[in-house]
């Protein structure tokens, strides 16, 4: 009960707030926007935590380009851009990303702020590991072992087919011979069906 | 109830190793009485574990708070369609659900088994047990796995199901997934009765044929299901994100499938033999390392359960299988000479191999990619990720290969394919690849994997086509039937064949929705109350979003905000899409988890717009949004549906198609004799 009041209480100071402030708001907003200004939300607390307003260099291709190539620290597997775009209450995608955007604007490059940011958390952040050293075991041994089981795989089936072929020439002696046309046609009917 | 449900499982778990340890050690070659107790001890088990799951159901239905899993995943107000999927929704629920799926699967596999294979269903029941009696121990014996464990207190209301897997999609994508893994002990059952049995002829194969093709389905259709429920519940419109996971869902589907394709020369050819087996163990083996890897916690993963001692008992359990199989396969393996050889490799068995290794490479692939953090962990003592990146760039040439042989095999005579043969067959089929591809840049595409994706698609897609075709005129010309009632008998003579080219068409389609999804276009806006954005799709249509407003409401168990965007394509207004916010509640009114996001989707065969409500940057009508222009994706779930269709079809009992595969099984009594003459 004691929660419920203060739910009360807050969405009354909300509501009460949101008419005082609303014309100051609106007129504030109304000089930059021209557009019609919102109501304060009832419950404001439903839709998560307040956010940061987008600017142009939350989507310039440049920061994106970067973030995907860092995963987020928070645990999620995601890289800094889908997790910023996507899970909505994460508080470590959005402080990454203004670090990213703060670099970037100092004139930082690309390769200076992913180095930046693997000397400070590790290797780990990045989303897929470097090609060099053992890491390119990682890239090659599947190809690798792919092309070798083809190859093994070619090599053992070429000896299987002389072996056949070897037992094949073997003449049997009970065979009745064999009229080629009647077994070239045979052939032709097998592989229309077959087909 | 709790009682009830601790007792259930102690009677199954005895039961269970009752049966098991009589299908190994007890004399029952020679006692049909006891051979068919052992079988009757399946649905003994499957009977004990109903109750506990009875047991069970009444504690979520009963709102028994006191039962620590029903506090921990349930509340008062949760739907009661959710109360459903709550029974498989935590680690604990989920063990039991294994188990008792397991075991209706088990007794099934008694019931439905012709008794031509009588010889072998003992030993069928016994691994089956033994399978589900591990479930059951885990669940008995691993710290905090019980379901029935009870708390110190009853709290006043649970804390209810997890905002992200109250969705549909995790009603019916879970229980899929798990009917896929779990009916896969069954097939690998009858692998090990038949090595046991020593009956390696096809007749194992038949038997347990039906039961790799449903579990196969299951997993597609689980993985499907899976795929559409994080593209509408996670908001980030991808379907797969290589989570591992995710990935250990598409391992044993991959060498299934590489089972169900090598089968077919063992039916046909009486050849690879050893390599079917092994298929069939590696794909029971990857099951159980899914669940480790999602039960242990020992890679991070956004979909995993909580980090516990359950992981061990699966790495044990997964060690032990392990060995004991390919110890008992070793052991038999003079007994599995195949009886004829390759005699081309460009023929359809060489292209079948080849499609193995496509299959059997992604698998190993896949699954170097999600346990190289733990190795270079172990040999560097570095922590790395491996994440979308990294498998994009080693599986998209495996799974391109995989596509080009998925339109070769078909095309291929067995035994041997003349010169003549494979010109009639190939033309067509290549120029059709060719036209798509050559369209493609004619339409401005320049992305060059995206050329061969599409163009290898119009390859796969003419040759099924024609395969149609040649079947239909033959049949017109023979039988004289008209197309339609010449296609309705071409496919239900051969189901098997035809509905695996349906499936094929499946996955090409799959391919393309793929393909598509890799040119999404996106941004991220602040908008007021009818202020605008614009936003370019990827086939040049421009999209302006006009924000309506936020509105606020209570809804069955949680507070809803609702943002509505009003859409117009090339200035022609479309409709609205509404994107919410969801605080979820408990009876009380309190919030129990943080809130969700729910994503709103206009879709079509071309395009999706997709649209995310991040939230409001000053707790206004004012929304941030995240908007998506994604291609293609409806394909995907086209693609889905007709999978299905295809899988059912080849499922579908009777047809003509099996003969040849019942021509190989021997009769009963000749089995071993035979086989083993052959080989010693």
């Amino acid at each position: 009960m004691r929660r419920s009041r203060r739910q009360f209480l807050g969405w009354t100071v909300a509501a009460t707030s949101g008419m005082v402030l609303r014309p100051l708001v609106a007129q504030d907003v109304a000089a930059d926007t021209a557009q019609v200004q919102g109501d304060f939300l009832r419950d404001p607390s439903s839709v998560g935590r307040l956010r940061d307003t987008v600017t142009a260099i939350d989507n310039d291709p440049a920061i994106i380009a970067i973030e995907r190539q860092l995963r987020c620290t928070c645990g999620c597997t995601l890289d800094i851009y889908t997790c910023r775009t996507t899970d909505f209450t994460c508080t470590y995608s959005p402080a990454l990303h203004k670090e990213v955007v703060g670099m970037f604007e100092q004139g930082k490059s690309a390769e200076e702020i992913i180095i930046f940011f693997v000397d400070r958390e590790g290797e780990k952040i990045l989303m897929a590991p470097v090609a060099e050293g053992f890491n390119m075991a990682g890239y090659l041994v599947p190809g690798l072992a792919m092309a070798t089981a083809g190859l093994v795989l070619a090599a053992w089936l070429s000896r299987r087919r002389v072996a056949v072929a070897a037992s094949a020439n073997v003449p049997d002696a009970a065979a009745p011979p064999v009229d080629p046309e009647a077994m070239a046609r045979l052939q032709r009917a097998l592989d229309e069906v077959e087909s | 109830m709790t009682y009830l449900g601790q007792f259930s499982l102690w009677a199954a778990f005895l039961v269970g190793l009752w049966g098991g340890a009589l299908a190994f050690f007890g004399r029952w070659q020679e006692r049909p009485a006891l051979a068919r107790a052992i079988t009757r001890s399946s649905y003994a088990l499957c009977a004990a574990l109903l109750v506990a799951s009875i047991a069970l159901w009444k504690g979520i239905f009963g709102h028994d708070f006191n039962i620590e899993y029903v506090a921990g995943y349930t509340s008062r107000n949760l739907p009661t369609y959710y109360l459903i999927s709550a029974f498989w929704a935590g680690q604990k629920g989920s063990l039991l659900f294994w188990a008792v799926v397991l075991s209706i699967f088990g007794a099934l596999a008694q019931a439905l088994t012709s008794t031509r294979f009588k010889a072998m269903l003992p030993y069928v029941a016994g691994i089956a047990n033994i399978v589900t009696i591990f479930f059951v121990a885990v669940m008995l014996f691993a710290d905090t796995a019980n379901p029935f464990e009870r708390l110190a207190f009853t709290p006043p209301d649970g804390r209810g199901l997890n905002p992200q897997l109250q969705n549909p999609g995790m009603i019916i994508h879970p229980p899929m997934l798990y009917l896929g893994y779990i009916s896969l002990t069954i097939p690998f059952a009858f692998a090990m009765a038949a090595l046991l049995a020593k009956q390696l002829d096809a007749g194992w194969i038949i038997a347990m044929r039906k039961w790799a093709l449903t579990s196969w389905l299951f997993l597609s259709i689980g993985i499907t299901i899976g795929m559409w429920w994080a593209y509408v519940e996670l908001g980030w419109g991808g379907v797969w994100a290589w989570d591992p996971v995710e990935n250990a869902s598409l391992l044993p589907w991959l060498t299934l499938t590489a089972f169900l394709h090598s089968v077919m020369i063992q039916e046909k050819r009486g050849m690879l033999k050893r390599w079917n087996m092994a298929l069939i163990v590696g794909t029971f083996l990857l099951t159980i390392f899914g669940t480790f890897i999602t039960r242990s916690g020992v890679i991070a993963s956004v979909h995993s359960f909580t980090q516990s001692a359950v992981g061990y008992f699966f790495l044990a359990f997964l060690l032990v299988s392990g060995i004991l199989s390919f110890t008992l396969l070793y052991t038999r393996w003079p007994l599995l000479e195949p009886e004829s050889q390759l005699e081309s490799m460009v023929s359809r068995e060489g292209a079948f191999l080849y499609n193995n290794l496509a299959l059997i490479g992604i698998a190993f692939s896949v699954l170097w990619g999600t346990l190289f953090p733990i190795l270079s962990e172990a040999v560097r003592g570095t922590k790395i990720t491996v994440g979308p990146p990294f498998f994009n760039r080693v599986n998209i040439p495996l799974g391109l290969f995989l596509l080009f042989l998925t339109g070769v095999g078909p095309l291929i005579a067995w035994r041997k394919a003349s010169l003549a043969n494979l010109r009639r067959q190939f033309v067509l089929p290549v120029s059709g690849g060719l036209l798509t591809a050559g369209a493609l840049v004619a339409a401005g595409l320049r992305n060059g994997w995206a050329l061969i994706a599409l163009g290898l698609a119009g390859f796969v897609f003419v040759t099924v086509l024609q395969e149609f075709w040649r079947g239909i005129r033959a049949r017109k010309a023979m039988h004289g039937e008209s197309f339609v009632i010449g296609l309705v008998n071409l496919v239900s003579r051969n189901r098997r064949r035809y509905g695996g080219y349906i499936v094929h068409v499946a996955m090409l389609l799959y391919f393309v929705a793929f393909t598509g999804l890799a040119f999404p276009a996106k941004t991220t806006v602040d908008l007021q109350p009818g202020q605008s954005a614009e936003l370019r799709s990827p086939f040049g249509h421009t999209y302006t979003f006009t924000h309506m407003g936020v509105s606020q409401y209570t809804a069955l168990n949680r507070r809803v905000s609702a943002a509505t965007l009003e859409v117009a394509k090339d200035g022609v207004r479309v409709g609205t899409i509404k994107s919410e916010k969801r605080q979820h509640v408990d009876s009380f009114g309190q919030p129990t988890f943080e809130p969700s996001t729910e994503v709103g989707i206009r879709s079509n065969l071309q395009e999706d717009v997709y649209v995310v409500y991040a939230g409001s940057p000053d707790g206004t009508e004012r929304a941030s949004y995240s908007l998506l222009i994604n291609p293609l994706v409806a394909w995907f779930w086209i693609g889905g549906g007709l999978l299905t269709f295809g899988g059912l079809l080849t499922m579908w009992p009777g047809g003509p198609q099996m003969k040849t595969a019942r021509r190989r099984a021997a009769p009963q009594s000749g089995y071993a004799v035979s086989m083993a003459g052959a080989a010693e």
